[in-house]
């Protein structure tokens, strides 16, 4: 099928579907809904952060005749939060793994009451040795998971890389660390939950993936298809953090349902949120470089690790995206990585934005930049002369078929940054100012959608549907948070149908109404589920053409009359399609080789940064971030998804750190955990070049998660440009830059 | 959201007599509560242990500045966008115009009030350093009459202060004699806007032929409580500021100064920015004596 | 508090009197109850948000007598007698605000959540200051977190609003100083 070149639709900047409701403060989030004769459900929490249950007494001062309580013994099914791996349990029975972990439910119509009564349970526990790092759980001194704490690993291989330390002219180390990062979705996690012995569960809430909440309810409750419901809230921001934490939150207020008998509303406070929901997994990776006398890479041997926390959720295929991306969009012909998943006693990690992709390209992205420094060639030199080609084959053996435009990405971004000619200025002026400046950049893909067979494994379906009242409903599983879901996914339909944007609307995101089209999630909706939403339009239009009389041309008063005349003999109007691989896509798990990704997005971003050092405050003062993502299919909502991408990876770099005592979050506020505001983010230019993707809906590739994995390198390289010091740990904090700085410059320090 | 609002007592007295009157009958045990902005946060943390409450807004007495040839009386109950838009305190204390604009966001301005901010006694108190530079005075009001203290004065430990339980803060008083001395106001926070001071130096001086005939450092999150450098104000008085001047400061400063390490910051870093703010400060009375 | 508990009328709690988006509105609840919760609960005013419940990320925000407040810190009794704007005050019979039609255009909402108080935000500036340059933008909007958008379209939309009768490049004086934290 080809991709029309001039659409009216897609790539326009229509309004956003849902956008007045939110305007108006319309929309309904799951705390601003309440059903008849609705409680109120609370969670109480493990105050260590590993050991052994002995008691859990209820204080007399509290009627408990009134409360709805839930343990691990009331759970109908499985005890087990059904991701990956099963061993995450719903409510913790006999054992805690990590601070703030469930242990049992309490509900109540009056929520003060049920704030009294959350304290008024004692739980007495016997402590056991908890891990928190890496190290500790790589030692084995004490095991936490499993029989070796570890929750996985992979083996990467490409060549020879053990042959290739003797004959390079230059070898490079170094060690790169991330620390955890939250969400800090503005709309905390909530959930409704209805349950009854002719309808089963019914959940509404604020989610990413209906269809994983199903799968978690069913299990817990062993319930059949057909009992099961879940519904998706207007979601006020998510970033992956509503991806696996919500199965876990609606499990708990339909158990609560369940034994109550009433509908239960679960909404947690920001301090609860912070301190007991999914982070990004903290990372350690470790770089040894081979590379010839020109700096081109002869082998590149990298060891990389990740915190996964007290259970697996997502760890697994955190690490793998992780692995895929850690050796950057560069030639290599010798590659070994080695990665490693740990489990420790702290609050398990989840998925968000990046999920492996922002550690392993802040390593690689650094790793570049001190190369360069050692072998004395220009940091943009240096990429240019490693950059991937059509035609080179990857680190997965990956041959790269598609265009890549790595070289135009970075003329670009160096012209519009102003790149050298700031470095020669702020050269002059760094000397004489107080403020040290320097430009750094980051050069990246991210491949879009699953890996490798996990599209094909998803094997999501999607399609549309008329109403008799003439209106195209877009059915797929596939949610909005603020992203553009909604707009994106009708606009396509709509260009497809060659209809009005008004006449297509979303179907509810409800499990009772929408097929499994897959989660939103991985950067897949406007490249895979838009492709199947394109050739299900196509498959209608096909039939009615074929069956209703419709036109090669045709008005849409025409094509809603054809829909009537089908829906006569038909009793329906309505086309679904699945999942088609495109052609080529072979991947072997167990080698790691083949097609990673069916397609790639590709970017170079610049960082401009100030260094104060009176204050040791780092700054973005101007950001530049080119990329190539496929057909933009709104122009409006893809820029602000780079912008909110970028303004997260500023955070990530500069201002966001989990504070953690003894396994527990300490700075669970928003006052103490600290995000860019608006007098913060540098001005943010934004350039796209498009080249349509063939096996994407209306050539779009995946655009969600690519902002956040180049800011933080570009920083850190601007950092070093500016100060000449190599920092390689994120958050980078003034604490640490004064440290780092004090090191460095002893003599001018004290003489201060 | 931790707190019950059923389990709180709220009243709102139209005049100062009637509040000085509940102070007098019950002492310690009314808290007083302006704005809001410091208690409200305990209240929906869970964490507001005070039963009875008695609400300071509205009330006019508290709220007014009034200007004198020789002073500024700014209420407690003023704002901190009361403070932004005076033009005597624009021009004449532009310190606390500064540090008012700092506070918070704009509808925490709006809300956050004068005397709030000195009475919650945070050691990081956006007002305390232009307050400690600019000389305030402190009055505090009861039935049994008014009284005065300097505000340097006014904190005695870690949130703790002088008033007694029957007492309120009532007005804090400047003197109008700075409009001709060099000035520095700085706060080193997590973030541009909203955030508290990890460190944060306020000073204003008065040299006469290059010598230091008046100064005065106002610091915050640097000790349990907002303070003046009274040991470097002593180093540095009657000297000319030059780099051996200015180094010489720094020992009676690392000396007097006692910061700690805690979620926003380190001891240490707080050690060596508090120096090179004011060395900042002292630069700016003699650029001559800055090298590249 | 859910409708299934409904609080009646308490004598030991005042009956607390204002204006909200033009409407008299007479309430009696406990005289610390939040104004957000107020307006929330009692009044089924579910614009407003709750996002952190600190007075840090200014969901909340409302306009009380022609100020910007975090309704999260306001106890309602110090609303007696107030007139508050949320952000259903905002569209007039039916027309969207200019604010919510630049919001619109420019893509100053993502999700949303932020959306209701950084408009009050936005209208309380414009109010004061009809034509503010990107600095003065930046302060109003300082107290509103969003973690969608990165502000970019943000401080677009606002300028949008304001520009009608913008001629020159620099805004004209303003009635609010603006001090820039350095």
């Amino acid at each position: 099928m080809k991709t029309p070149s001039a659409t009216r639709i897609v790539g326009a900047p229509v309004p956003r579907k849902e956008g007045v409701d939110k305007l108006l403060g319309r929309a309904r989030y799951v705390d601003d809904i309440e059903r008849e004769g609705m409680w109120h459900g609370a969670t109480v929490r493990s105050s260590i952060p590993r050991g052994l249950i002995r008691s859990i007494a209820f204080d007399r001062r509290i009627d408990w005749t009134e409360f709805a309580v839930v343990t691990a013994a009331d759970i109908p099914g499985e005890n087990c939060i059904q991701l990956i791996v099963a061993d995450q349990p719903c409510l913790a029975d006999g054992k805690v793994n990590h601070c703030e972990e469930p242990i049992l439910l309490l509900a109540h119509p009056d929520q003060h009451k049920l704030r009294e009564a959350v304290g008024a349970v004692r739980i007495e526990y016997e402590p056991l040795p908890p891990i928190f790092t890496i190290e500790e759980s790589e030692r084995r001194d004490v095991v936490v998971w499993g029989a070796d704490n570890l929750l996985k690993s992979f083996l990467l291989e490409k060549g020879d890389v053990d042959s290739a330390w003797a004959g390079a002219a230059h070898i490079v180390e170094g060690e790169y660390r991330t620390g955890a990062q939250e969400h800090l979705y503005i709309e905390n996690q909530g959930m409704i939950a209805e349950y009854g012995a002719e309808n089963g569960v019914t959940v509404w809430g604020s989610l990413q993936c209906p269809y994983y909440v199903f799968k978690a309810l069913r299990a817990v409750f062993d319930l059949p298809d057909e009992k099961v419901r879940v519904i998706q809230t207007e979601t006020g921001g998510a970033f992956g953090g509503k991806e696996d934490y919500p199965s876990t939150l609606a499990c708990h207020a339909a158990l609560l349902a369940m034994k109550s008998g009433h509908p239960v509303k679960m909404v947690y406070d920001r301090m609860e949120d912070l301190a007991a929901t999914t982070k990004r997994h903290p990372s350690r990776v470790r770089h040894r470089t081979a590379l010839d006398p020109d700096g081109k890479l002869l082998a590149i041997e990298i060891d990389l690790a990740t915190d996964g926390g007290a259970y697996a959720t997502l760890s697994s295929t955190v690490l793998s995206r992780a692995v895929l991306h850690s050796t950057g969009p560069y030639l290599c012909p010798n590659v070994r990585v080695r990665a490693t998943s740990w489990a420790t006693n702290l609050v398990p990690y989840g998925a968000f934005r990046g999920f492996g992709a922002p550690q392993a390209i802040f390593a690689m992205e650094r790793h570049m930049d001190e190369i360069a420094a050692t072998l004395g060639i220009d940091p943009a030199e240096l990429r240019r002369r490693n950059f991937l080609h059509v035609g080179d084959t990857n680190a997965t053996e990956q041959e790269m078929r598609e265009p890549v435009i790595l070289d135009q990405l970075l003329d670009r971004a160096l012209k519009e940054s102003g790149y050298y000619a700031k470095r020669e200025q702020f050269a002059r002026s760094n000397v004489k100012s107080s403020i040290r400046r320097g430009m750094g950049l980051a050069a990246f893909y991210h491949g879009s959608g699953f890996t490798g067979s996990g599209e094909a494994y998803l094997n999501s379906l999607a399609g549309v549907d008329v109403t008799p009242e003439g209106n195209v409903r877009v059915l797929v599983s596939n949610t909005e948070f603020g992203q553009g879901t909604n707009t994106i996914l009708t606009q396509v339909a709509a260009e497809a149908l060659g209809i009005d944007y008004a006449n297509v609307t979303m179907a509810a995101p409800d499990t009772g109404i929408v097929p499994n089209s897959g989660p939103t999630v991985a950067s897949r909706t406007s490249m895979v589920v838009g492709r199947i939403i394109e050739r299900a339009c196509s498959q209608l239009l096909a039939l009615l053409r074929e069956y209703a009389g419709l036109g090669t041309t045709y008005t849409q008063k025409e094509f809603l009359d054809a829909c009537e005349r089908y829906r006569a003999t038909r009793g329906e109007v309505v086309s679904f399609c699945r999942y088609e691989a495109p052609p080529g896509i072979v991947w072997d798990d167990q080698t790691y080789h083949g097609e990673a990704y069916g397609a790639y997005a590709w970017a170079v971003y610049v960082a401009q940064v100030a260094v104060d050092t009176v204050t040791y405050s780092a700054e973005v003062e101007d950001f530049w971030a080119v990329q190539e993502v496929g057909r933009v299919i709104h122009p409006v909502m893809a820029a602000g998804q780079v912008e909110g991408g970028i303004a997260q990876g500023i955070g990530y770099a500069l201002y966001e750190k989990v504070f953690s005592q003894d396994g527990r979050m300490a700075n669970n506020q928003m006052t103490n955990y600290i995000i860019p505001t608006a007098e913060d983010v540098p001005p943010i230019h934004v350039y796209f070049e498009q080249i349509p993707f063939q096996y994407g809906g209306f050539g779009a590739k995946g655009i969600g998660e690519l902002p956040h994995d180049g800011p933080a390198p570009a920083i850190l390289n601007a950092i070093r440009d500016a100060t000449g010091i190599a920092f390689n740990a994120i958050p980078l904090l003034p604490e640490d830059l004064y440290a780092g700085l004090a090191a460095a410059e002893p003599e001018e320090m004290a003489a201060r | 959201m931790r707190g019950n609002a059923a389990m709180h007592d709220l009243i709102a007295p139209s005049e100062l007599g009637a509040v000085l009157q509940l102070l007098a009958a019950e002492p310690g045990a009314w808290t007083p509560i302006a704005g809001g902005t410091e208690l409200m946060v305990a209240f929906s943390a869970g964490h507001l242990a005070a039963p009875k409450l008695v609400s300071l807004w509205g009330i006019p007495d508290l709220r007014s500045i009034g200007v004198t040839p020789a002073s500024i009386s700014i209420g407690a109950a003023a704002t901190f966008l009361d403070l932004r838009r005076n033009a005597t305190i624009a021009s004449e204390f532009p310190l606390l115009a500064k540090a008012a604009s700092w506070i918070g966001s704009v509808a925490n301005q709006g809300r956050a009030t004068l005397g709030g901010n000195l009475v919650n006694g945070s050691p990081a108190a956006d007002s305390s350093p232009a307050l400690l530079a600019y000389d305030a005075d402190i009055e505090i009001i009861s039935v049994r009459g008014r009284r005065r203290v300097p505000y340097s004065a006014f904190h005695t430990g870690y949130k703790r202060n002088v008033l007694l339980p029957d007492e309120l803060l009532y007005a804090i008083h400047l003197p109008r004699r700075f409009a001709r001395h060099a000035s520095y106001l700085r706060k080193v926070g997590t973030r541009r806007a909203m955030a508290i001071a990890k460190v944060a130096l306020g000073a204003t001086a008065l040299l006469e032929n290059g010598v230091v005939r008046e100064i005065r450092l106002g610091a915050a999150s640097l000790a349990p409580f907002p303070t003046r450098l009274w040991q470097t104000e002593a180093a540095l008085l009657g000297q000319t500021v030059t780099r051996e001047t200015m180094q010489s400061a720094h020992p009676a400063l690392l000396a007097e100064i006692k910061p700690i390490n805690d979620i926003r910051s380190t001891a240490e870093y707080r050690r060596q920015v508090a120096a090179n703010l004011l060395d900042e400060f002292l630069l700016s009375l003699n650029p001559e004596e800055s090298q590249s | 508090m859910s409708k299934s508990v409904r609080a009646t009328f308490h004598e030991r709690w005042p009956t607390i009197q204002f204006r909200v988006n033009g409407e008299a509105k007479v309430i009696n609840v406990p005289p610390m109850k939040r104004l957000l919760d107020v307006l929330r609960e009692d009044l089924q005013l579910t614009g407003t948000k709750e996002g952190c419940g600190e007075g840090e990320c200014g969901s909340c925000s409302v306009r009380m007598n022609g100020e910007l407040v975090n309704s999260c810190l306001v106890p309602v009794l110090q609303a007696e007698g107030a007139e508050i704007q949320t952000v259903e005050g905002l569209a007039l019979k039916g027309e969207l605000h200019p604010l919510q039609r630049s919001f619109l255009e420019h893509g100053g909402a993502q999700c949303g959540i932020c959306t209701p108080g950084m408009l009050m935000a936005s209208a309380q500036l414009l109010e004061q200051n009809p034509h503010p340059d990107e600095i003065q933008i930046r302060e109003a909007l300082a107290g509103n977190l969003c973690r969608c958008t990165g502000f970019m379209r943000i401080f677009e939309s606002v300028a949008a609003a304001s520009a009608p009768e913008r001629t020159g490049a620099t805004a004209e004086s303003t009635t609010e100083p603006s001090n820039h934290a350095g």
